[in-house]
């Protein structure tokens, strides 16, 4: 037991697992090889591929993630391991389709996912451990976007399936895109513009408080769909009765009812962490503010706001995160956004028309949290006050 | 607290109707349905749909908070500590992947119906409880584990007598927040076939039947305040008692 | 000047000040003194308008508080309280910067100003003015607050237990920082303390309150001496009154000719101070030196004449 500890003891746990979950997941199907798009496909091992350089890379990077330290000899394999990956998918999709017929199409199958998200996971384990600056977390993310921006732009993965989706609707998806940040970014814009004087009115009048924020987490529980779907008729209405309304846009259907049912969702975070961060300045240093003079509007700009920022900052990520989630769902009431892919997708069983609404709102939701929480660092400005 | 006393009596009633007799509500439904269209959906009944989305949300929230507690314990025992940062990333990482997507994704790997919907619930019903049942586990007060190693009680009746214990009203927030959250996607899960009250919203968004769009949502949102506003009150109870 | 003019609060019907009136010179420190709920605290915020009086009125050289808006008033007013209350997120030069900031001071002024603060407390101004609250020392930072405090001159500085958040060696030094910094600026000051031994080193008066009255409001050596009630004298400490009564006293006003052996005292140093060094090492009397110089003597006799002079 002890010996076994001893040996153990340079490897990191999560290392093992990650290798262990690593080698099981290349002895299942890597990519499908189907004759339509609707259709099942067949699943291909990965020493079928061309490039099978890239299985040994993904090895390779997985045993790097083995030791414990350093940690940035991990980051390392897990980016070598990704980039064999990818290598995998560019190098073996052509040599699939080969004589395959006009219709066939390959996706990545179950092995390939697998070994993405152990590889992603060996990533943020490396990263948590080396615990990077605010900086060097811009850098990383900016560094791995445009990564991606350039294989996807470059048409090396053009192969897919899911790319030939893309291709096929290539203006929808500019266009849907464009809607889906203007629902997510919209409604946080909005929702900050009500909620931040809401939670600054809530913080002065605490029987205010006591009114305000259980409304708004009552809202905030009601299911996505329902309250989507709540707001047909009542903006429909709306459109009808208010002379003009239709005119801006107003109606049961499409952009408006989503962007509102967005909004509602997002009162609760914003209010209630502005209240929170607001309250978080230490009684003394108020009470002081107070002594010497500082006026209400003097209190709130010079002392709550600055010390509150870093949690009404987390109260916007939580919102961004939560409102690009949450406008797939617009897609289902004609509001527009990666949803409409999503959804059609489920309607054709379309596998791969999921993915084209699914992947990018993931992408899209983690990059908005990373960029949030390094923004929140930034504003956890004095020294030893980063908890 | 008034206002509660009146208004929960009010809207469970409300809900039962709804569920049970909707045949009631045709008058005010009626003016929102298409002209000659049903005003009433009647495609299946309304109470089986609503058992069968409480039932999906109840099995996925359970073997959520069994696994969930269980990890959480693991990786505060000394044999679990190496994954503790690696938990704990997953955790907040995981959060960030929308349910809707989480469901849709579940779609390609386990066909349609209430197996996707199961998996997804539960998947993304693990990440809040096992945050919070960390928490719990992990800001024990030093005092009351001391005290709890000082009378001498083994490391199982340290977690089961005293550690479990105070980190539960934590950890029921998470399961809370948690079966807000699967109520919701199960909800959505009528797009992927599973048998949820989500069928009675789509089928009026489809149909343009702003009735069923109306029905339907009222009875989910009602399921889920009234859910919510229980488990609050069990919550607030148990804190109650443990004098926080 | 500070009158206090017949000023009472009233909580709940319950009256936490009741009809206090005091007067405190201009350059001299006012000690108010009172157990947990005395209403030392809520007289001390009536000053400055943290709490509205429910009636009476206080006047700073002969103007009422109750004529200027009250954030106004309290920029006139320094106010230093336990725990100091530094802004966690603005640096040393930017706290004590804060009042005159709030008075449109040009930049320059400003700057010279927080020097001579630093200077004055003893931190060297290039290491301290661009540190974070949280960089400093307990002491150091009640040491910011109170420059703070004094930043724009103020007419008044209230402090409220401005030590009580520092452990027993730091506090003694930061007591004798305040009456040096005191002595020198000529500042008029109040204070409120739970610690009789402190209000006795700080005050030129004490004035003690129980359940919202004004019971005694004296010079410290009065408070010892005589204690109007029995509860003053409970405060005071009934056996420790004659030690307290003698660390009032300095020994420059009974040192006689003569000579003695052993360790000398300064002349400025208690006649608590040389009864203890007779009773420790065994003498009858002590060497008094002032400037460098032996001036004479104390006796042990001189010590026990004073503490009897009382009766």
């Amino acid at each position: 037991m002890t010996g076994w500890a001893r040996a153990g003891a340079g490897l990191s746990a999560p290392g093992v697992l990650f290798a262990l979950l690593g080698c099981g997941a290349l002895l299942v199907p890597f990519m499908t090889l189907a004759a339509n798009r609707i259709v099942a496909g067949e699943g291909v091992m990965v020493w079928s591929l061309d490039g099978r350089a890239g299985a040994l890379a993904v090895i390779a990077g997985l045993a790097l993630g083995l030791p414990l330290r350093p940690a940035w000899l991990r980051l390392i394999g897990a980016m070598l391991g990704l980039a064999g990956l990818l290598w995998l998918l560019v190098q073996g999709a052509p040599g699939l389709l080969d004589g395959a017929g006009e219709y066939a199409r390959v996706s990545p199958a179950a092995g390939f996912w697998c070994l993405l998200v152990v590889l992603m996971l060996l990533m943020a384990d490396a990263l948590a451990q080396m615990s990077p600056g605010a900086a060097m977390r811009g850098v990383l993310l900016l560094a791995v976007g445009g990564a991606l921006a350039l294989i996807l732009g470059s048409g090396a993965l053009s192969d897919l399936s899911v790319m030939q989706e893309h291709a096929a609707r290539r203006d929808a998806f500019m266009r849907e895109a464009v809607r889906h940040l203007g629902l997510a970014f919209g409604s946080l814009a909005a929702a900050a513009l009500i909620g931040f004087p809401l939670g600054v009115l809530c913080h002065r009048r605490p029987e205010l408080r006591g009114t305000v924020l259980p409304v708004l987490s009552f809202l905030q529980t009601i299911p996505s769909l329902a309250m989507f779907g709540l707001m047909i008729p009542l903006l429909g209405w709306v459109g009808d009765a208010v002379p003009g309304a239709q005119a801006i846009g107003i109606a049961g259907i499409g952009f408006a009812p989503a962007f509102l049912a967005l909004v509602l969702y997002s009162l609760l975070p914003v209010v209630g962490n502005t209240v929170a961060g607001l309250a978080a300045t230490p009684p003394a240093a108020l009470e002081a503010a107070r002594g010497m003079g500082m006026t209400a509007g003097q209190r709130l700009i010079r002392v709550e706001l600055p010390l509150g920022l870093p949690v009404i900052l987390t109260g916007l990520r939580i919102v961004l995160v939560q409102n690009i989630g949450l406008a797939v769902i617009a897609g289902l009431i004609g509001g527009g956004g990666f949803g409409t892919f999503v959804f059609q997708g489920l309607n054709q069983t379309a596998t791969d028309l999921i993915l084209l609404g699914a992947l990018p709102t993931v992408a899209l939701a983690l990059s908005a949290a990373i960029a949030m929480d390094i923004l929140v660092d930034l504003t956890r400005r004095t020294p030893r006050d980063s908890r | 607290m008034s206002v509660g006393r009146v208004l929960r009596p009010a809207l469970i009633a409300l809900l039962l109707a709804l569920v049970l007799r909707p045949g009631w509500f045709e008058p005010v439904f009626a003016p929102l349905a298409p002209e000659g269209g049903p005003v009433i959906y009647e495609r299946a009944s309304l109470l089986s749909l609503s058992l069968s989305h409480l039932g999906l949300v109840a099995a996925a929230s359970l073997v959520a908070t069994i696994v969930a507690v269980g990890l959480a314990i693991f990786v505060t025992r000394p044999a679990g500590a190496a994954f503790r940062p690696l938990s704990r990333t997953i955790a907040n990482i995981g959060q960030t992947f929308p349910p809707v997507a989480v469901l849709a994704l579940a779609v390609p790997a386990l066909g349609f119906g209430a197996g996707p919907t199961l998996v997804a619930l539960f998947l993304y019903g693990l990440l809040p409880i096992f945050e919070n049942a960390l928490t719990g586990l992990s800001t024990l007060p030093p005092a009351v584990t001391e005290a709890a190693r000082g009378i001498g009680l083994s490391r199982w009746q340290r977690l089961l007598r005293v550690e479990l214990p105070l980190a539960l009203p934590v950890t029921l927030t998470g399961i809370r927040l948690s079966v807000v959250i699967a109520l919701g996607t199960a909800t959505i899960g009528s797009t992927v076939a599973a048998r949820t009250l989500g069928e009675v919203i789509i089928a009026g968004l489809l149909t343009n039947n702003t009735a069923y769009v109306l029905q339907g949502g009222l009875i989910v949102g009602l399921f889920a305040v009234l859910i919510y506003d229980g488990m609050v009150q069990i919550e607030q109870r148990l804190a109650r008692r443990m004098g926080a | 000047m500070i009158e206090i003019d017949s000023i009472t609060k009233v909580y709940n019907g319950e009256k936490a000040v009741d009809s206090v009136s005091m007067t405190a010179e201009t350059g001299t420190i006012t000690v108010i003194v009172g157990t947990s709920g005395s209403g030392k605290t809520t007289l001390l915020r009536m000053i400055n308008r943290l709490e509205e009086p429910s009636s009476g009125e206080v006047r700073i050289n002969g103007d009422s508080t109750a004529d200027v808006k009250p954030h106004i008033l309290r920029r006139r007013i320094g106010y230093a309280i336990q725990g100091h209350g530094l802004f966690p997120h603005h640096t040393v030069a930017r706290n004590i910067a804060a009042v005159p900031e709030l008075l449109d001071w040009p930049k320059d002024k400003i700057r010279e100003r927080v020097d001579e603060l630093l200077d004055l407390f003893s931190m060297e101004p290039d290491q301290f003015r661009g540190r974070y609250p949280a960089e400093l020392s307990g002491g150091q930072a009640q040491r910011v607050g109170v420059a703070r405090a004094l930043a724009s001159r103020p007419d008044l500085l209230l402090m409220d237990e401005p030590f009580g958040a520092l452990d027993p060696i730091i506090r003694t030094r930061a007591q004798e920082d305040l009456r040096r910094i005191q002595r020198r600026l000529g500042s008029t000051i109040m204070l409120v303390t739970h610690d009789m031994e402190e209000a006795i080193r700080l005050g030129d008066r004490v004035a003690v309150m129980d359940a919202g009255r004004l019971v005694q409001h004296a010079s410290p050596a009065e408070i010892i001496a005589n204690p109007a009630t029995e509860f003053v004298a409970d405060m005071v400490g009934n056996v420790e009154r004659p030690l307290r009564l003698l660390s009032l006293i300095p020994l420059s006003e009974i040192v006689e000719d003569g000579a003695a052996e052993g360790e000398a005292l300064p002349a400025d140093a208690s006649l608590r101070d040389a009864l203890s060094a007779c009773l420790w090492t065994g003498r009858e009397a002590v060497p008094v030196v002032q400037d460098g110089s032996a001036v004479g003597c104390a006796t042990l006799a001189a010590i026990r004449a004073r503490a009897e002079a009382h009766r």
